[in-house]
């Protein structure tokens, strides 16, 4: 293999792998680290500068840096990644100061949003420092979008939201509420000098079978949660059949639970390893009661004298990987109301199509992947509106992407040309065996997050069900985190080859051998590099005999104890910052 | 001082041994020698041997004197028996723990100071009684310990740290042992576990006394330019004399290895040591042969490494001294000790 080019900042930055793995590329490490030592408003401030809403995200995202942590590749169970978000967010002090400054002259730029999601909501947040005027146009009477009309209060109280909404909004960004855009041309006609759609996926699929339209006690998931979530639905009936498994499917299961439901099934049409919700959410929906059925398709509503009375389902048998199936028999679930919570689509009715704004599969607009403009120069779509439904973190992440290039648009470069990602990388060494970090490795398991008592938590839908981790909890894991960003850095030069650190890496993760091709080279290390996601780090030549060094990142707990014990500190341990470029760090034309 | 002792933390592939014993059930200490020291190396090297051999840690006792070398006794088995003798002593210690128990596996840490110069009369004395033990000298031409003194296995004309040429003759711990009638005789380095693991393994299956001189750089005192055992004089002068592969008798082999300057020894145990010789017709059996190799080779400045000289035939200590087969320890007190009377009938005989 050649040798590794660590300057390119995806290799270090891979090493990191919940880093990686968020879409807006936390820093995880250094919040947790930052927690650890009661930093608390530093690890929200850490958090807030890539993902925006550190409160609502520490509640409810969909995590996917937990999947990639390395803490589960070495004892099976991530760092709790996103309930110590939580523990910032709810313990930081007043960060009004610290937030970015206003220029109380402003560019002369305006912008416009359409939606007040969590996509808008970042434009905003993007480019209100650079001097602009941002309006964000919400057909709603409040702002928030999903976050606010579905995902339900159980989970994510209102007052984060409003707290983490005003601190934008608060930025001086002027937001029309009860606003419905009815239409695009419109909007183009006014005085804008870009445009951010950021309308989400507002509306959810439906189930035509027999006897759909036959009674009102069949309800579609997302207007219901909408309606629950603005309190224009107090009450269902005891019985309530949920069709479909994924995430707001579990909302309108605990829903229901708190709105006189108490025999709520959960009606999957394939087995529970092809569920689409987290598994959090359905430990959760199940702690509180809920019945999950298998393999259970929808085939009609059974209406006796105009009133619903149940659902028949076909009982179905899969192959292995649930791709065929065959019917066992048909069976009738009895029931007061069904709630479809079977996926969400996205829809435009209010763009014109004759604007010359091209629209794709699925009547989807065509959307550039890296700028997100649409075929129409200046008009940009962020979030769910975007690529279809997502979550919370990926429609941040969008509208850092839109507000680059909303920036770019409004400058006059080219919104392809993107500020380019940076590293810094700072030596950790403070004496002969002393870190700046804590490189002991803690073997604690991971925290349960502890949760309101069931007979409490039915009594209002705003009662929050995660108390969030105590004190200790919190202690403990933090301790967890690897450490990841604290890189091994190599300087083959510098080797003698003497084993030192080979022998003390207490993961086998390092081998001095003859070099070789990557496959070849995974089977001859001090442990066999199966992983091939994680990357083998290969150094040049080694000055004596010619050898090199290899280092499989794959599980390396980041002791230190390489660099530790390396007489000429060939290695060293360096903290690794990767420079995420938003739209402040474009670079200002010089006027000529 | 490392900041943090070895973390507990392991790679989940980790293999296991017969025992169901990870090689990280082998190690022991955290070690406390200067950060690159080579003896860490050979502790690491011993560790995987003894992971290999599936030995159960209690039925190891490790020995050794007063050294750098001798510390690192600590450094590995933690399970195992241990005694840390005064400065040159571990061989009568040794010879003590070896006749008291046949089944333990005895595992002498020497320095070439320890071994060659202060304790040199004994460990002449352990090799003529042929102790049925390992015998680790970790060679690095100096008193580590005590900073950095030429020791017995200087090589003339090699310099301290600091430029002072040695002017006296090296003692060669191969060549005392050819002299002293040594039935097992091993040179490895360090930095190349490729070839000391296998040679630990053959050592740990001889019967009867296996002296392996390892040459293992003093990083802090004696791996500079001036020196002959460094890291990088090592390399350049290693001479791999031999090749040598163990084969456990449990593992039946039924690939054929070229013949071509293989030997094969069948040992004591049922295991076999194969040799592929390096030079033409270099023969491990042959002591005059072994000699005279040896004694070209330091003419032309090479380090040659290997298993250079073994004989399965002589007896052990426990043969030679018809040694109980119950460990001591097992053997009946009244039959250990028959009573003063018994004894002033000896006494008077
Ligand atoms: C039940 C449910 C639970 C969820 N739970 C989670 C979760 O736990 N974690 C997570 O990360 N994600 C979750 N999601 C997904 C997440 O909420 C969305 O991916 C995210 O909110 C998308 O953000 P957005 O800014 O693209 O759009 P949205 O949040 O959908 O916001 C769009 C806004 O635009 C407004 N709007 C639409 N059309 C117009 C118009 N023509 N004029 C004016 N305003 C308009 C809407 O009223 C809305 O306020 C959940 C989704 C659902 C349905
Ligand atoms: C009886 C006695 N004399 C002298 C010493 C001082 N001393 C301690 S270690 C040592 C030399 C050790 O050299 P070596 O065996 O080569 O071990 P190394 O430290 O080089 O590994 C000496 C002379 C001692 N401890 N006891
Ligand atoms: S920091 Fe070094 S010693 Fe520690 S696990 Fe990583 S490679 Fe091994
Ligand atoms: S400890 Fe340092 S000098 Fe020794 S092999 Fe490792 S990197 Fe090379
Ligand atoms: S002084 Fe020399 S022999 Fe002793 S620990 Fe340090 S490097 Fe090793
Ligand atoms: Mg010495």
């Amino acid at each position: 293999m050649n040798p590794t080019d660590t300057s390119d900042p995806n290799y270090f930055h891979r090493v990191v792998d919940c880093q990686w793995a968020c879409p807006a590329h936390t820093n995880v490490p250094e919040y947790i680290r930052l927690i650890a030592q009661g930093r608390y408003s530093d690890a929200y401030m850490s958090n807030r500068e890539s993902n925006v809403f550190p409160g609502i995200l520490g509640r409810t995202c969909d995590r996917p840096c937990e999947p990639a942590c390395r803490r589960s590749r070495i004892d099976g169970s991530p760092v709790a990644i996103c309930r110590l978000k939580r523990v910032a967010s709810d313990l930081r002090g007043d960060i009004a100061d610290r937030l970015p400054v206003i220029p109380s002259s402003k560019s002369g730029r305006r912008v416009v949003c359409v939606g007040a999601g969590p996509a808008s909501l970042t434009v905003a947040n993007d480019l209100m420092p650079l001097g602009y005027d941002v309006v964000i146009l919400e057909q709603h009477d409040q702002a928030g979008g999903l976050m606010r009309t579905n995902i339900p209060a159980f989970r994510l109280p209102a007052e984060v939201i409003d707290e983490e909404i005003a601190t934008i909004v608060d930025m001086g960004v002027e937001l029309r509420l009860n606003t419905p855009v009815a239409s695009l041309r419109s909007l183009l006609e006014q005085d804008f000098d870009a445009v951010f759609i950021g309308t989400g996926a507002p509306r959810g699929k439906d189930l035509d079978v027999p006897g759909r339209h036959e009674s009102d006690r069949i309800h579609i998931g997302i207007d219901w949660l909408e309606s629950v979530a603005f309190g224009h639905t107090e009450k269902i009936g005891e019985r309530v059949l949920i069709i479909g498994v994924g995430n707001t499917a579990m909302d309108c299961c605990r829903s229901s639970l708190r709105l006189g439901g108490t025999d709520i099934k959960v009606m999957a049409r394939r087995p529970r390893s092809f569920f689409k919700a987290s598994s959090w959410e359905l430990e959760d929906a199940e702690e509180e009661g809920v019945e999950i059925l298998v393999n259970h398709a929808p085939t009609r509503f059974v209406i006796e004298d105009g009133r619903l009375v149940g659902m028949e389902f076909q009982r179905l048998d899969w192959d292995e990987q649930a791709r065929h199936s065959t019917v066992l028999d048909t069976v009738v679930i009895p029931c007061d109301d069904v709630i479809l919570a079977i996926g969400q689509e996205n829809a435009f009715p209010w763009i014109e199509r004759d604007l010359g704004l091209e629209v794709g599969e699925w009547d989807m607009p065509v959307v550039d992947p890296v700028t997100f403009q649409s075929s129409l120069p200046g008009v940009f779509f962020g979030g769910d509106s975007a690529m279809g439904p997502k979550n919370i973190i990926w429609a941040v992440e969008h509208g850092h992407q839109a507000a680059i290039s909303m920036h770019n648009h409004c400058e006059g470069i080219p919104v392809g040309s993107r500020p380019p990602q940076g590293i810094n990388l700072v030596s950790q060494k403070m004496g002969l065996a002393e870190w700046s970090y804590h490189n002991d490795y803690n073997p604690s398991t991971r925290q349960r997050m502890q949760h309101v008592e069931l007979t409490r938590r039915f009594q209002s839908i705003g009662t929050e069900v995660e108390v969030g981790f105590s004190a200790e909890q919190t202690a403990r894991e933090v301790q967890r985190c690897l450490n990841c960003d604290i890189q091994t850095v190599f300087q083959a030069p510098l080797c003698i080859e003497c084993d030192a650190c080979i022998d003390i890496c207490p993961v086998q993760c390092l081998t001095i051998t003859e070099n070789g091709d990557e496959p070849d080279l995974r089977t001859r290390l001090m442990a066999p590099a199966k992983n091939l996601d994680q990357a083998l780090y290969v150094s040049a030549a080694l000055p004596q005999t010619g050898r090199v060094m290899v280092k499989d990142e794959d599980l390396c707990v980041h002791c230190g104890l390489c660099a530790e014990r390396c007489p000429t500190a060939a290695w060293d341990m360096q903290k690794f910052e990767l420079l995420i470029p938003l739209a402040v760090s474009t670079p200002i034309p010089v006027a000529t | 001082m490392p900041s943090i002792v070895k973390p507990m933390v392991t790679h989940p592939g980790l293999e296991r041994n017969a025992l169901g014993l990870s090689i990280r059930d082998y190690e022991g200490g955290m070690s406390t020698l200067c950060a690159g020291c080579g003896h860490d190396s050979v502790t690491a090297a011993i560790t995987h041997a003894l992971w290999e051999s599936g030995t159960p840690p209690h039925m190891i006792a490790k020995l050794s004197g007063i050294g750098c070398s001798a510390k690192t006794a600590a450094y590995f088995a933690r399970g195992a028996h241990g005694f840390n003798g005064c400065h040159g002593r571990m061989p009568p210690i040794a010879t003590g723990a070896s006749a008291a128990n046949r089944d333990l596996l005895c595992i002498g840490i020497s320095g070439d100071g320890d071994s060659l110069s202060i304790g040199l009369g004994h460990l002449a004395h352990l090799v003529r009684r042929n102790v049925r033990m390992v015998y680790v000298i970790e060679n690095n031409g100096v008193y580590g310990l005590t900073k950095g003194q030429f020791s017995a296995s200087a090589d003339v004309g090699s310099t301290t740290k600091r430029g002072e040429a040695n002017h006296l003759q090296p003692i060669d711990p191969i060549f005392l042992g050819l002299s002293v009638g040594a039935t097992f005789l091993a040179r490895g380095f360090s930095g190349d576990k490729r070839q000391l693991v296998p040679i630990f393994r053959a050592a740990m299956a001889h019967r009867g006394l296996a002296i392996i001189d390892v040459i293992s750089p003093c990083v802090t005192f004696n791996d500079h330019e001036g020196s002959t055992k460094s890291y990088l004089f090592t390399r350049q002068h290693d001479v791999q004399m031999t090749v040598t592969d163990f084969v456990p008798p449990a593992e039946e082999i039924s690939a054929t290895i070229p013949d071509e300057g293989v030997v094969s020894i069948p040992m004591h145990d049922g295991a076999t040591l194969r040799f592929r010789t390096v030079p033409d017709g270099y023969d491990p059996t042959d002591r005059m042969a072994v000699i005279e190799h040896l004694l070209s080779a330091r003419g032309r400045g090479e380090i040659v490494t290997g298993l250079l000289y073994i004989d399965e035939q002589s007896s052990d200590l426990h043969e030679l001294g018809n040694t109980t087969y119950r460990p001591l320890t097992q053997v009946p007190y009244d039959k250990l000790c028959p009573g003063s009377a018994a004894l002033a009938g000896v006494g008077f005989r």
